[in-house]
């Protein structure tokens, strides 16, 4: 059933990817359609790593522990959306400039902050599997994959500081983001007044 | 190229929607995946896509302009269906549809300020001031695209020297209409409403400055300013002012709506200058919609014959 399940959510999570392409082949990107693919493959990429972060409130809040099974393959879409992201401005907006796109990643703030979201994203990606996490050491592995903070940090920033006046959008996925930060942080209260936790559990308040 | 045009979805619309849906469910601890809500609006929209809007009026005894390029023009459909107009909406393809029922008549433009005719002129009075020549002008925005535009219109001059400027006049200030009612974006302060712009009074002159109603033959089409705005090719599109009510003449530098936004990314001047990068992109380059490539962006926009002997002797970079 579980396997399922995982199929149906793989190709849900394609979905936004079918779309643009359909919309590609059907010359409906509008005017611009090279803005039209980063500013979605931009879009998916913060979506993914929300919805990464809603895995934990979500299986706490309503006690749907198997959501877990579904956390690696949302943050590896995070990171796939984010890939074509990047790929659209390497190639389509720098055309492989390297010297061009280190400059700008240097002289332009949204840039740097959209690179940090992104390079903090390849570590944990790198150790998704459950060789990685085996070999990490759960507590570790954990620790090292709190970067996922710091990446939608960096990518909500990244946002906020790209656009020209209307912050109404950027400011939308900051809220959300804001929710599932300050969630964790009750949370960990919580668990560190109560040590009487049963084990099992600690790990997982502080995911 | 895979990438074709046709913009009557709006694209950037799905996602940010189906985070708000999910945001909602996440908050009310729903288990629902962001792509299922996207799936949904992508049906709704492809259900009932945006109707395009013409314009329709054809506009008679149009004359050819010296100072027109014979580049190849960008298509109507984009230059009706990409607008940055805040007053209708952030999002560049969304005014073509708020703005249908814009009301463009009755219409009149108030002339005040260091001027000896004050007065309320009206719309259909100032169309008949000069006779409507076609100007093809490179359009250059700040955010780094460019279009070619067939506009209608007549030098900015000619009206000007009809309501004789007094010597106190060192610059004009050009106002856009104010009605919430009828432009939903001005009911967010996204900008300082009105919205104003200006130029210096040499500028103004400038034969190239073009007082604009109209293009691709016809009426100017609600989303792209009707039923009046000026055109200022060597500037960045901002510059150009939408949808006039107020001519104002005066002594003093006017406060442009985007400067009071962002004074340190956006000037007075705003001459197209590949030389002098928006502090958070460069300029060196724009991409022409419809082209893949990026192509060099010229100095004054390609007009630096007719314009650049306004500036001599100003430094650029810090007048930008």
């Amino acid at each position: 059933m579980l396997r399922v399940f995982k199929s149906l959510a793989f190709l849900a999570c394609l979905a936004p990817l079918t779309w643009l392409t359909w919309k590609g082949f059907h010359s409906r990107l509008g005017a611009n359609p090279i803005e039209a693919i980063t500013h979605f493959t931009g879009d998916c990429t913060l979506t993914f790593l929300l919805i990464t972060l809603s895995v934990t409130p979500l299986r706490k809040l309503t006690r749907q522990f198997w959501l877990i099974r579904f956390r690696r393959m949302f943050g590896l879409f995070a990171f796939f959306y984010g890939c074509l992201h990047l790929m659209t401005y390497v190639w389509l907006d720098k055309f492989f400039d390297v010297h061009e796109m280190l400059k700008d990643i240097a002289k332009r703030r949204f840039i740097t902050a959209g690179m940090t979201a992104f390079v903090l994203m390849i570590p944990l990606a790198l150790t998704s599997t459950q060789w990685a996490i085996r070999k990490l050491g759960g507590k570790r592995w954990q620790a090292l994959h709190r970067l996922i903070y710091f990446s939608a940090a960096a990518g909500v920033i990244h946002y906020i500081w790209l656009v020209k006046a209307d912050l109404k959008k950027p400011l939308e996925y900051a809220a959300v983001l804001g929710v599932l930060l300050a969630y964790r942080l009750v949370a960990w209260i919580f668990s560190a007044a109560k040590p009487m936790v049963p084990r099992a559990e600690i790990g997982a308040t502080r995911t | 190229m895979l990438i074709k045009k046709a913009p009557d979805i709006r694209s950037s619309e799905i996602t940010p929607k189906s985070l708000y849906l999910s945001r909602r469910k996440f908050l009310a601890g729903a288990a629902v995946t962001g792509a299922a809500a996207a799936i949904g609006l992508g049906l709704r929209e492809t259900i009932s896509p945006a109707v395009t809007a013409y314009a329709g009026n054809k506009i008679d005894g149009i004359r050819k302009s010296p100072f027109s390029t014979t580049e190849t023009m960008t298509p109507y459909q984009d230059v009706t269906h990409y607008n940055n107009y805040y007053e209708f909406s952030t999002e560049k393809d969304e005014p073509a549809q708020l703005a249908k029922n814009f009301r463009t008549r009755p219409w009149k433009v108030k002339i005040d300020g260091d001027v000896e005719k004050k007065q309320e002129l009206d719309i259909d009075t100032i169309l008949k001031m000069a006779p409507p020549e076609e100007r093809i002008y490179r359009h250059r925005c700040v955010e780094g695209w460019s279009i070619v535009v067939p506009w209608i219109g007549f030098s900015l001059s000619e009206l000007i020297k009809r309501v004789n400027p007094t010597s106190k006049a060192k610059f004009v200030e050009f106002t856009t209409i104010y009605d919430p009612t009828q432009m939903p974006g001005q009911r967010r302060n996204v900008l300082q409403w009105p919205y104003v712009e200006g130029l210096r009074m040499d500028e103004a002159m400038n034969p190239l400055a073009l007082l604009c109603f109209g293009m691709y033959g016809e009426d100017l089409p609600n989303q792209d300013g009707a039923p009046l705005r000026i055109v200022v090719p060597w500037k960045y599109g901002f510059k150009s002012a939408k949808a006039i009510v107020r001519i104002r003449f005066t002594g003093s530098e006017p406060e442009n709506t985007w400067r009071l936004s962002a004074p340190q990314e956006y000037g007075f001047y705003a001459n197209v200058n590949p030389n002098v990068d928006h502090p958070r992109w460069s300029q060196a380059k724009e991409r022409r919609l419809g082209e893949f490539y990026k192509r060099p962006t010229l100095m004054f926009n390609g007009y630096g014959d007719q314009v650049a002997s306004l500036y001599s002797g100003m430094d650029l970079r810090k007048n930008f």
